[in-house]
């Protein structure tokens, strides 16, 4: 028996033997006061928003390594979360901007001591490059150009080496703001146009893979599919100089895993838990849950013209009332959101936004307004939701389909793998009743108006036209919101919102992050990346 | 020699399987409902931006086109760009697969470790508590599903017992990957002298190894008992035994090297198996490799990278076959000869 018993021992041997190779970190990553670690499910998978394919992840980098014109100030809610504040529109590379008298263009005077991370300074000549490139290059950063009315080369123009003008197409209060979102990134040009050939003017092939940045943070490597890592650029002249001298961003995959991590504090910051596991981490107290409801974002329902039965306002006002909108709050957001339900008339009494619509649980009168509109018997309708949202959207499918069920309105469960999604939903506009979750940047109502309820706009998936709303938008979008008529057009905008129902909301959701106690600077931003120039580690 | 005509006639015969794989996974991703152009023209897209799109992936073009520009590409050894994460396919493929392959070798090691000792073990006792307990064990690596067993491990060894590293893939924080060779971190560290990170490596590879070689325990400890008792029962060994030959002898040199063909077959299935099956593995455990890059491509409608991950898994398989075919030559002399 010796060959078996001596098979016995050497596992034995082996498996004691691997004991002590387990437990093996150096000084914990985490608990490093100058480095925070952050788990997410994706990271970037390329270092240029420019570029076309480039994916949400990415923009982080647009935010940390690359400065622009201007930035946003902080306010803090109630719930002690400190978010970007719209309102507030403060210097980054711009340290002073003027309007002209006639109002048609707009002088940014940049500040002289900025320079790139490889030292060269930064001036004007580098900022018209940029926002020519970002208009010029097509995809989404020139459509979101667009949305603020910077459309043409030629709106932008070199005064001197630290002045830069902007001439207005037209007057838009979206004009500023846009300048802060994260497309115009301010870039080296010179150090671009020497990577640029005549194929490839913008240098967008070179720049995919390496940062020509001037922010607060360096990329120090990028492993793509594992892990980002960020230096602190100790000659950022743009803003405070960042807390924390590393940040090393990891991608897990799994969000138990990334639980896990952050309970154990093996992570200082872990984005993107499914719901309820932020609830229980917030109930659990271990670490810090802070949440912001995200703008001018509703989780919703969209109805759609083209189907029969909800071409009659009267049978979209039912499946309005059907809805068990406080079981859908529980069971997709675990109390993490805003409800949107329940308002108290169907006149808006104020522009904030979003609010409620004025609709509630109500069966009776659901059956009928049914009744009403000639659907005594009901009729059948597929309900669809894209499966990269499932975590929401399918327990909010049940739940319609349920309260349907109780009008008499039979439905069926239809899941669109997340490929197919926006050719179904957004492009062919196919899906008869279907879950939207449309979030914009710029965080005005008639800018939701625009993409949402404007005929034929991509977050139109319900095929929505009603003449006066079309004519409201053209008229209100870039009026600026002190403007008399403003007021008056939004409510009007709401007011056909709630009375038409195209489109049923059920709640604002929260973006939500966990961080240990110790970690602070947090702030949640409407492009719902992490901005970690904020960030620093104190005592807990 | 013969052995060598054999290999390059094995090789021959897989080409044409190659060829249809290539054209099947062509026409198959192509007829995939979703639009890659529309996802990636990203949010706030309009018609316009989406044709750029469409035009920039190239895919504006005939079918027939299309397929004779990857064929072209093919030959020059390009796969593409993955449009998922911006990398040529082929820098994907040279990246993720050494992680996919050094995960699945582990764990395969640490499965013939205990699928073989157990299953002799089994065949020696048969219907006792040992042949038992075999099955139990087995039985439970099997039935339970690999995310289940791969979160319960890192729930009970990671967060309560404290005692396996932070499951955060490869290598932990604050190591840095080892130069280059093979891919493997574990032989590369090795090869530099870098004994810290083959130390890291190690650790972090235990735990998503054990949690994929669980899985497959049962085919092999199960095969291997049923051919053990087979090899056995046999005249020969009867005839050993009468003979007055030593136990240990007459268990390994003779009965176990004659169950180890079928124990050779259910190893190549195995391998095969498990390359393709660790996607839920390398979720769990942050590991960088194949598996999940290729779901997520295949979720994206990435065609370069899905068509580059079907190429490759073809050409691995075939050679697998192939080596476990000349490895059947190399134990039992008698097969083979005529290829």
């Amino acid at each position: 028996m010796k060959r078996r018993e001596f098979l016995k021992t050497s596992g034995l041997v082996a498996g004691v033997g691997m004991v002590p190779m387990f437990r093996y970190l150096p000084a914990s990553a985490a608990g490093r006061d100058d480095t925070v670690v952050v788990v997410l499910p994706n990271g970037p998978n390329s270092m240029d928003i420019h570029r076309s394919g480039t994916n949400r992840p990415s923009y982080a980098i647009a935010v940390n390594v690359y400065d622009r014109l201007v930035s946003f100030g902080t306010k803090v809610l109630e719930n002690g979360t400190s978010m970007y504040n719209y309102q507030d529109i403060v210097p980054e590379l711009a340290e002073s901007w003027e309007l002209a008298p006639d109002g048609m263009s707009m002088t940014f005077s940049l500040r002289k001591d900025a320079t790139f991370h490889d030292g060269s300074p930064v001036t004007a000549e580098d900022v018209k490059w940029s926002f020519d490139r970002a208009v010029s290059v097509g995809g989404f950063p020139t459509v979101q150009m667009k949305a603020g009315s910077l459309e043409k080369p030629e709106q932008f123009s070199v005064v001197d080496p630290h002045t830069f003008k902007i001439d207005f197409i037209r007057k838009s209060k979206l004009t500023l703001p846009d300048v802060g979102v994260p497309v115009p990134i301010i870039i080296n040009s010179r150090a671009a146009l020497k990577q640029a050939t005549e194929k490839d003017p913008w240098a967008l092939e070179y720049m995919h893979r390496n940062p020509l940045g001037g922010g607060a943070f360096m990329v120090d490597r990028w492993d793509p599919g594992v892990q980002i890592v960020y230096q602190r650029f100790d000659d950022w002249k743009s803003g405070p100089m960042p807390g924390v001298e590393r940040v090393i961003v990891r991608e897990v995959p799994s969000a138990s895993t990334r639980r896990a991590l952050i309970e154990k504090g093996d992570a200082d910051i872990s984005l993107d838990l499914p719901a309820r596991d932020f609830r229980e981490l917030a109930d659990g107290g271990k670490v810090v849950v802070q949440g912001a409801p995200i703008e001018n974002s509703m989780y919703a329902l969209g109805l759609n013209m083209n189907f029969e039965p909800f071409k009659n306002k009267l049978v979209r006002q039912a499946v309005a009332y059907s809805i068990p909108y406080k079981e859908i709050f529980e069971a997709a957001a675990y109390g993490r959101g805003v409800p949107m339900y329940g308002g108290k008339s169907m006149k808006p009494a104020t522009i904030d936004w979003p609010q409620p619509y004025p609709y509630d649980t109500d069966y009776a009168r659901a059956k009928e307004l049914l009744a009403e509109a000639g659907y005594k018997d009901g009729f059948e309708v597929p309900i669809s939701f894209n499966l990269g949202f499932a975590d929401w959207s399918e327990p909010a499918a049940l739940l319609v389909q349920e309260g349907l069920g109780k009008i008499g309105v039979k439905s069926t469960l239809d899941k669109v793998p997340g490929a197919n999604w926006r050719t179904k939903a957004l492009v062919e506009k196919s899906l008869p009743m279907h879950m939207k979750n449309f979030g914009g940047w710029l965080n005005f109502p008639d800018y939701y108006f625009f993409w949402v309820y404007q005929h034929g706009h991509l977050f139109n998936s319900m095929n929505y036209r009603n003449e006066e709303v079309e004519a409201l938008v053209a008229a209100t979008l870039n009026l600026p919101i002190e403007d008399p008529a403003y007021e008056p057009n939004v409510k009007r905008m709401l007011e056909i919102a709630f009375d038409e129902v195209p489109l049923i909301p059920f709640y604002q959701p929260f973006l939500d992050v966990a961080t240990q106690k110790n970690v602070k600077g947090y702030e949640y931003w409407f492009h719902r990346q992490l901005d970690v120039r904020n960030l620093s580690k104190g005592s807990v | 020699m013969k052995r060598f005509g054999m290999i390059g006639r094995r090789l021959s015969q897989a080409i044409p399987s190659i060829i249809g794989i290539i054209i099947v996974t062509f026409l198959l991703t192509r007829a995939l409902p979703g639009d890659p152009a529309v996802y990636f023209a990203g949010p706030a897209a309009d018609e316009q931006s989406i044709a750029e799109v469409r035009a920039a992936l190239g895919l504006d073009r005939s079918l027939p086109e299309q397929f004779w520009l990857y064929l072209g590409d093919l030959t020059r050894g390009d796969l593409g760009v993955s449009i998922s994460t911006g990398r040529p396919v082929i820098e994907e493929l040279a990246t993720r697969l050494p992680a996919s392959l050094e995960l699945t070798l582990v764990a395969l090691i640490f499965a013939i470790g205990t699928a073989l000792p157990l299953g002799v073990l089994a065949a020696t006792r048969p219907n006792t508590w040992v042949d038992h307990l075999c099955r139990v064990v087995v039985t439970a690596g099997v039935s339970l599903p690999v995310f289940f067993t791969g979160l319960f491990l890192v729930y009970i060894f990671y967060y309560i017992v404290d005692l396996a590293p932070s499951p955060l893939g490869r290598l932990d924080i604050y190591f840095i990957a080892p130069d280059h060779v093979t891919g493997f971190y574990l032989i590369d560290s090795l090869i530099a002298g870098d004994l810290e990170t083959f130390t890291a490596s190690l650790a972090q590879i235990i735990l998503p190894a054990i949690t994929m070689g669980l899985f497959v325990l049962a085919p092999l400890a199960r095969m291997t008992r049923a051919s053990m008792l087979q090899a056995l029962g046999s005249d020969y060994i009867r005839t050993a035994q009468a003979s007055g030959l030593a136990r240990s002898k007459v268990l390994f040199a003779y009965a176990f090297r004659n169950a180890l063909l079928p124990i050779l077959t259910t190893l190549g299935m195995v391998f095969s198996f498990m390359l393709g099956a660790n996607v839920l593995v390398e979720k769990v455990f942050a590991w960088p490799g194949i598996g999940s890059y290729a779901v997520n491509a295949l979720i994206v409608s990435d065609f370069a990278a899905v068509q580059g991950f079907v190429l490759s898994m073809a050409i691995l398989f075939v050679l697998i076959n192939l080596a476990i075919d000349v490895l059947y030559t190399v134990v039992d002399p008698r097969i083979g000869i005529e290829g």
